[in-house]
Parts: structure tokens; sequence; C-alpha cells
């Protein structure tokens, strides 16, 4: 590779990529800026400062709890409803199943604000459950679980999930020893990619969640917005800061677990465009 | 581990979409006893197969018994039958040890015992180093001794083995053929065993089923399945055959390029068969034909010729002389008379 030599093209591309990535990047570096800066309209001269963190974690760590508790609430219904729903579709594998696997996905394709329109006309009445954080669970778990079932039935559909289990019949394996020792450790890359995905949408989710929350149940998002339409600039830009600490770390797990086996290529061809 | 006997009644096959996939057989597997199904691809072997172990359900009307039993209505889980499968079906997220180890793991077998079973299982099938590598560190070769290894490691009552095989490269088949040929041997326990090669079958079967669109043509010892095939099927399935058409004689069959004796197994026939190996080149004086050299392949041990005796009738000779052939050059033949078999089509029963 060294000893080849760049062509023309190298250097305009490479400054055309880099103001690229300045665009996308730099308005997020500025914002996390924002957040530690005393005074953002005098700028960085005005000082350094964790006051706005400190003041956004007094007084809106309720809502980072809340979505942390419905991020992991969804992954646990996402797993138990997923990883079955994608081993009978991978086992059953007919024309039926296929538009099943489409149908799955209209959570994501539907704006977010519709279903989360169509969840209150239908439970609007259901005074206990509409007021409580669960009919956003409910709402969570609709626009994720396609993410898992996809994730898990692309490394269901990779391996030789019929030979596998035939085998393991053959051995004198029983459906739960067959299920539990063969067939879940043989996707579990798909159920960590699966997993990673469905954390990070949900602890971001907002178009549905704006809807579905009530003052008592807002959601970091929510919060997030509602800082940054009533608060000062630096209070909303250090919430953001939050905001990446937490999902950073998630992003950076889900690209590494879906490396080993080239998930992430699989997932994406697979994905439909997300929601406005 | 001795083996048992199987008997199969009256099982076919049909599919959901409403293939015959196989008509009703019956087959008499011997306690102990190495049975090769043969044929092409669609003859409805590996549904026979499927349906020893358990894995397909005959259609109503057909039993499976194991050692007298019926088993019909028995899953694979139950049979204590070993399987190797086409694609071995290795478990991935396991050792080598790990899969040699699961049939006695789902059998509630004590730790210590399985240790000592699975070390035993490794040492037969001479992969002891390779107990702790992951399966997609294995050669093809590995994963074939380690699917045997896992099928035999719970003393089944039955092996049942579908191409084990086919997707080895030639060299190692027949390596493989050989360990294979061995460990039924001193296992001593009843075998089935898929193929679509007759190389395979003649030399692991102590009886081939050769079958043929869901029916078995013929079944019998390989010498018997060779030398008196039953119909021109079975012939041209197993090793190569020439086929001469022409005009009765007497009690002879004459054709463009010369006259073939026929003998009292074959008076009366238009169209005979025999072995390129039951041909021998000869003068010109004592020759039954002659024809013209189409092409040689110099094989080594022996020279493969095609000659053309007439009207497009072309003979495949085996020559043991190593001297270069040139193509249109003249030959004469002469076929043992104890070679000669009469073509008949199989009559299918009802």
């Amino acid at each position: 590779m060294s000893n080849t030599r760049r062509s023309l093209w190298f250097w305009p591309l490479l400054a055309f990529t880099i103001v690229v990535c300045a665009f996308l990047i730099v308005p997020v570096g500025m914002s996390m800026l924002a957040g530690v800066t005393r005074n953002y309209f005098i700028g960085i001269d005005s000082g350094l400062t964790l006051e706005w963190v400190i003041k956004v974690w007094t007084d809106y760590r309720h809502t980072i709890l809340l979505s942390i508790q419905i991020a992991l609430a969804c992954l646990v219904w996402t797993l138990l409803l997923g990883v079955p729903a994608a081993y009978a579709l991978a086992r059953a594998n007919n024309a039926a199943t296929r538009v099943i696997e489409e149908l799955l996905v209209m959570p994501v394709a539907i704006p977010g604000l519709a279903t989360a329109l169509a969840l209150i006309v239908t439970f609007g009445n259901w005074g206990g459950f509409r007021r409580s954080w669960l009919i956003i669970l409910v709402g969570h778990v609709l626009f994720t679980l396609p993410f898992m079932v996809r994730s898990v039935l692309a490394v269901l559909a990779s391996i030789d999930l019929k030979s596998l289990e035939e085998g393991a019949r053959s051995l004198g394996a029983s459906f739960t020893q067959r299920f539990f020792g063969i067939v879940l450790p043989n996707c579990r890359a798909g159920i960590v990619a699966g997993s990673l995905m469905v954390v990070t949408l949900s602890i971001g989710e907002f178009n549905m969640t704006l809807l579905l929350h009530t003052p008592l149940t807002p959601t970091l998002p929510v919060g997030l917005a509602d800082a940054y339409a009533s608060l000062r600039l630096e209070v909303g830009s250090a919430y953001t800061l939050i905001f990446f600490v937490i999902i950073i770390p998630l992003l950076i797990a889900l690209q590494w677990a879906s490396q080993p086996v080239n998930l992430a290529r699989s997932a994406l061809q697979r994905r439909v465009p997300s929601t406005p | 581990m001795s083996g048992i006997p199987i008997q199969v009644s009256r099982c076919g096959k049909t599919f959901d979409d409403g293939t015959r996939a196989l008509e009703p057989i019956d087959l008499e597997i011997a306690a102990g006893e190495t049975i090769v199904l043969l044929g092409p691809s669609g003859c409805g072997k590996t549904t026979t197969l499927r349906i020893i172990a358990g894995l397909e359900s005959p259609d109503s009307g057909g039993q499976v018994f194991f050692d007298g039993a019926d088993v019909t209505p028995v899953p694979i889980e139950k049979r204590n039958v070993g399987m190797v499968f086409q694609s071995y079906a290795l478990f991935p997220n396991m050792s080598v040890a790990g899969n040699v180890e699961y049939g006695l793991k789902v059998r509630g077998m004590p730790a210590s015992q399985r240790t000592a079973r699975v070390k035993e299982m490794l040492a037969m099938m001479h992969i002891e180093p390779l107990a702790q590598r992951q399966i997609d560190q294995l050669s093809g070769g590995q994963r074939q001794r380690v699917a045997l290894a896992r099928a035999i490691a719970t003393r089944p009552r039955v092996l049942l083995l579908d191409e084990p095989l086919t997707a080895l490269d030639a060299k190692l088949r027949d390596s493989l053929r050989l360990e294979i040929d061995r460990l039924l041997r001193s296992l001593n326990i009843t075998t089935v065993y898929v193929t679509h090669d007759q190389a395979e079958a003649m030399a692991l079967g102590d009886r081939i089923a050769v079958m043929e669109n869901g029916r078995i043509a013929q079944i019998g010892s390989p010498q018997d399945i060779y030398c008196a095939p039953a119909s021109s099927f079975v012939a041209d399935f197993i090793g190569t055959m020439n086929r001469i058409s022409g005009e009765v004689h007497g009690n002879t069959l004459r054709f463009t390029g010369g006259i073939i004796p026929l003998g009292a197994d074959s008076v009366g026939a238009t169209e005979v068969m025999f072995r390129p190996e039951d041909v021998q080149l000869v003068p010109a004086a004592i020759a039954n034909f002659s024809g013209k050299v189409v092409s040689s392949f110099f094989l080594g041990d022996h020279t493969r010729l095609v000659i053309d005796a007439g009207d497009g009738q072309w003979v495949t000779v085996r020559a043991q002389q190593r001297a270069p052939f040139v193509s249109g050059e003249s030959v004469h033949c002469a076929i043992e008379p104890g070679a000669i078999l009469k073509v008949t089509e199989i009559v299918t029963s009802p």
C-alpha cells in the first residue's frame, strides 16, 4: 500500500470528506461544549463549568432514569417476543412468514406520531394504563420489535438451522434442550446486536413518546426538548452531553458486536428507512 | 454395541405439495448388516433413510420396526439412532469434545463417565489432538470424523449415514471410506448408508439396494448387482455397461461390427450388455467384432478405449496394452462368453 502512488483525486477527496465530517460533527461538539460553558453568548472566554450538568442531573434525573427503565423493560419484552418469533419465522420459512416479516416493520415505516395516536385512541380510556409509563413501553416495544426480529432472523438464516436441530434430535435432545443448548447460543450474535439496537432506539425515541408521555412520565428526549424550549441554551446542551455519555458507549458496543459476523451489513440491508 | 434388525414395511412418502417421493417399499435389514441405499438424486434414498431415522413419518399404512418393535410413532429423539448428515450438522457453539459429549449430556450421563467416553470416541476416530478446537477451525475430513464420533458416542442401536463423504475431495473420500469400513466392521452395528457413488456402495455395503423413482430396482450383494443387474437401469448405474443391438440369427446376434454369440441366458435377445473388462483385444481371426478407435484414455494401470463398432454403436473397452492407440485405428475384440447379459427391463409390480 505504502508505495502505491496516490491518485490525483486523493487530496480533493480527502478535503471533501473532512468538510462533510466537520459539517456533521462540529454542531455536536459545539453543543457539548456549550453544555460546559459558563455563558454561551459570551463564548468560551466566560470560562468552563459543570454547573449546568449538575443542574440537569438535579432537575431532570428522573427523566434519565425513566428512559433507562423503559429501555431495559423494552429489551426484556423484545427478547421474550422477538427471539421466539424470529425462530418460528426461520423454521416455517414460507410465503406466509415473508408477509408477516414485512408486516412486522410497519411500526417502523409508519410515523411514530401516528402509532402513538392510534395507541391513545385505543387505550385513552384505560385511565391507569394511559397515565402510567407502561403505555410508553408498549409504544417502544412496537417500534423496536422488528429490529430484534430481523437481527436474529438474519443470523438464523445464515446458519443451517434445520440440520443443526435434526442433529440434536438424533442425539436425543428434547425441544427445550435444543432450543436453549443449540438454537439460542448459535444466534447469540444476532441477539446481542438486536439488544443494543433496541436499547439505543428506545432511549432516543421522541416522536411517539412526545404524545404518549404525561407530565409525570417525561423521558430523556422529552425532557431535552423541554429544556431547549424553556430554559437556557446551556442547560439543554448540558442535557445533550449527558445523553451522549449514555448513548455513545452503547453505539460503540453495537458497532463492536456487529463486526465479527458482519451483522451490520445484513441488518442494514434488511432495515427499512427510519421514521422522519 | 451390537446391532438390531430393522424392518421397513409398506413405507411410502407423499409430501404436502403432492410429490410422491417414495412408493410403498419393503426392506429387511439384518442385525449388524450394512445396507447401502444407492441411486441418483430424487430416487427416494434419503427419504427412506429419514423414515428409518424418524425424521419423516411414512404415509399411513407404512411401518418401521426396530428389533421387532413398531417404532413408527416414535420420534427420532427416542429411537436411539446415530446419524451423520451430509452437512455434518456439527454445533458451531461447541468444541469438538463438546459436540461428541452432547448426546451423552442430554441423556444425563454423569460427567466422569462422559469424559471417559468422549476420550474413547476421539481416540477411535484419531482426533484426540483436536478435542478443544472449534468447529470452524476444522477441515472437511476432520469434521466428518467428529460427526462420526458424535453419532456413535451414545452407543446407538442403528447408525444412519446420509451421503457422509459427498462434500469431500476424492483422495480424502477414499481414506475415510476405508476408515468407515473398519469402524462398521469393528462396531458390528446395523447401518444404513445413503450414497449416489457406486464405488462407495460397492466398498461398504453387505448388500446394496439400488433405487429408482421411489422404488427399489434391485437389492443384493455387490457381486449380484454388478454381475447380474436386474434391469438396464441398474446395469447403467453401476459401473460402465456396453450395449449392442442387432438381429438374432440362431444363437447369435448379428450387427455391423460382427457377431456376438448368445449363451443360454441370453438366447433370443435383440440387445445385449457386457462390461468393458470382459472385452479382450485379439487378432482379427478369433474376434467377435471389429471397430475403429474413437478415443483412448491412458489411465496408468489400463487404457480406456472407445470403439465405434459400426452404425454408431460405441463400445468401451478396458485394454491392458500400454502402447498408444491412434484414432481411427482398427481393433478386434472378443467377449468372454459368460459375460454377455440380456437386456431386460424391470417389471414394476402394481
